[in-house]
């Protein structure tokens, strides 16, 4: 049997289970909390750092994806600090890479524009850095443009955890951090991809798109992604 | 009441944001009973004047005139308005930022082209090194992201400057 453990979200009581994180009872009980490299059906990281939440007690902040819930733990997700960091967070993101929302695939329907749009980010105060980064192309379906990469991993935990064919994972550290396949050898010439393009459709930005649409053109199914596990889950 | 002098200019953008304030359509007559236009592209001023209250910049700071003119036009005008993408983030222009001028300009002046190869020295001005965003040349008071912005976004935003307001795009925020 389930042990059920009563926790605050915003000073409203919450019923939840034991086990649960956070993010999930929040976003069973339509609690909005902002994430980027969670995704419903996969492991959690704790990469982005969108999700921090403050929790009374506690005197720095914890990320809600990978925090359990505790019975009376008191929860606040927004707060004046939380937001100037969650921007300050999206702000990083877009000066790490070559993020030029005008011409990509995924403008319109991706999860970092519509994050920075949502929490009113206007312009980016820290330096771009520009770096030169490639676009794998050798995939006869799918491209890679490490341009728009913001190493969320939702790619690598899918092609992992879902398809169970691991060919991404991440190489290097710090900001000298790539995405690669198979050890480094092209999308293309990996003998473990299956081509099921589940990673493609688990990609929060235009990173990961199929070949041949132009700029806005590129909408994905994540959803389709986080069933396939919760219909394991029910097997 | 004296009526407030908006200027425009493009540096190194396509002219898209311009597009986009010209398709405020019927907008434009409730903008200029209080504002005149006294620079710009559709101007024939020919050097950004003394006194500008609202400056709506189109483009990254690209060459050496982008930075001149908008050192100029900071030094002359009350509210600064980064108006579109390229002017916020850099956008397409800053996509060359990662090639050495010089390879850059050998591979389309010389490599690419079909006649007169050679990289063009007179009457055009020099490349920075890396085009920025035009709060890295100068400051800023408003951002108006967007490839280009909506006619309403801007609509809004001139209304707001106009009306004495704090502009905030809110719903209207868009990049892209």
């Amino acid at each position: 049997m389930t042990e059920k453990v009563k926790v605050r979200i915003d000073g409203e009581v919450i019923a939840a289970t034991a086990g649960q994180t956070i993010l999930e009872v929040a976003r069973t009980n339509n609690k909005y909390i902002p994430a980027l490299c969670y995704m419903e059906g996969l492991s959690t990281v704790g990469a982005c750092r969108l999700c921090m939440v403050e929790v009374s007690g506690v005197s720095r902040l914890l990320p809600a994806c990978t925090t359990p819930i505790q019975e009376g733990l008191a929860v606040a997700t927004t707060s004046p600090q939380l937001e100037s960091y969650r921007k300050m967070a999206l702000e990083l993101l877009f000066a790490e890479r070559n993020h030029v929302c005008a011409v990509c695939v995924s403008s319109g329907h991706c999860e970092l524009q519509t994050l920075a749009q949502e929490h009113g980010v206007t312009s980016v105060r820290y330096p771009y850095s520009y770096p030169r980064l490639s676009v794998d192309t050798t995939h006869p379906r799918f491209v890679l443009d490490h341009n728009r990469c913001i190493l969320c991993s939702r790619c690598v935990r899918t092609c992992a955890e879902v398809e169970g064919a691991h060919v991404w994972d991440v190489a290097g550290r710090g900001v000298g951090s790539r995405l690669v396949s198979e050890l480094q050898r092209p999308w293309g010439e990996s003998t473990s991809c299956t081509s099921c393009g589940k990673c493609v459709q688990a990609c929060p930005t235009g990173a990961m798109a199929e070949k041949g649409w132009a700029v806005e053109e590129m909408t994905k199914r994540r959803a389709a992604v986080s069933r396939l596990t919760s219909m394991r889950e029910g097997e | 009441m004296d009526k407030v002098r908006i200027g425009t200019c493009w540096l190194d953008g396509c002219s898209g944001c311009h597009m986009s304030l010209l398709d405020i359509d019927e907008g434009i007559v409730a903008v200029l009973r209080k504002a005149d236009i006294v620079f710009g592209p559709l101007v024939d001023a020919q050097e950004w004047p003394e006194g500008v209250d609202v400056a709506l910049v189109e483009g990254a700071v690209s060459s050496q005139d982008d930075l001149k003119l908008a050192q100029t036009l900071r030094s002359r005008s009350k509210i600064v308005v980064a108006l579109g993408d390229c002017a916020v983030t850099g956008n397409v222009p800053s996509m060359r930022n990662g090639i050495p001028r010089r390879v850059l300009l050998e591979r389309i002046y010389v490599e690419g082209a079909t006649t007169c190869p050679g990289v063009p020295t007179d009457g055009v001005p020099a490349l920075l090194k890396q085009a920025e965003p035009l709060h890295s040349a100068i400051k800023v008071d408003v951002h108006v992201p967007g490839c280009p912005p909506k006619p309403n976004a801007i609509l809004m935003v001139l209304t707001d400057l106009l009306e004495g307001r704090e502009p905030d795009l809110g719903s209207k925020l868009r990049f892209g």
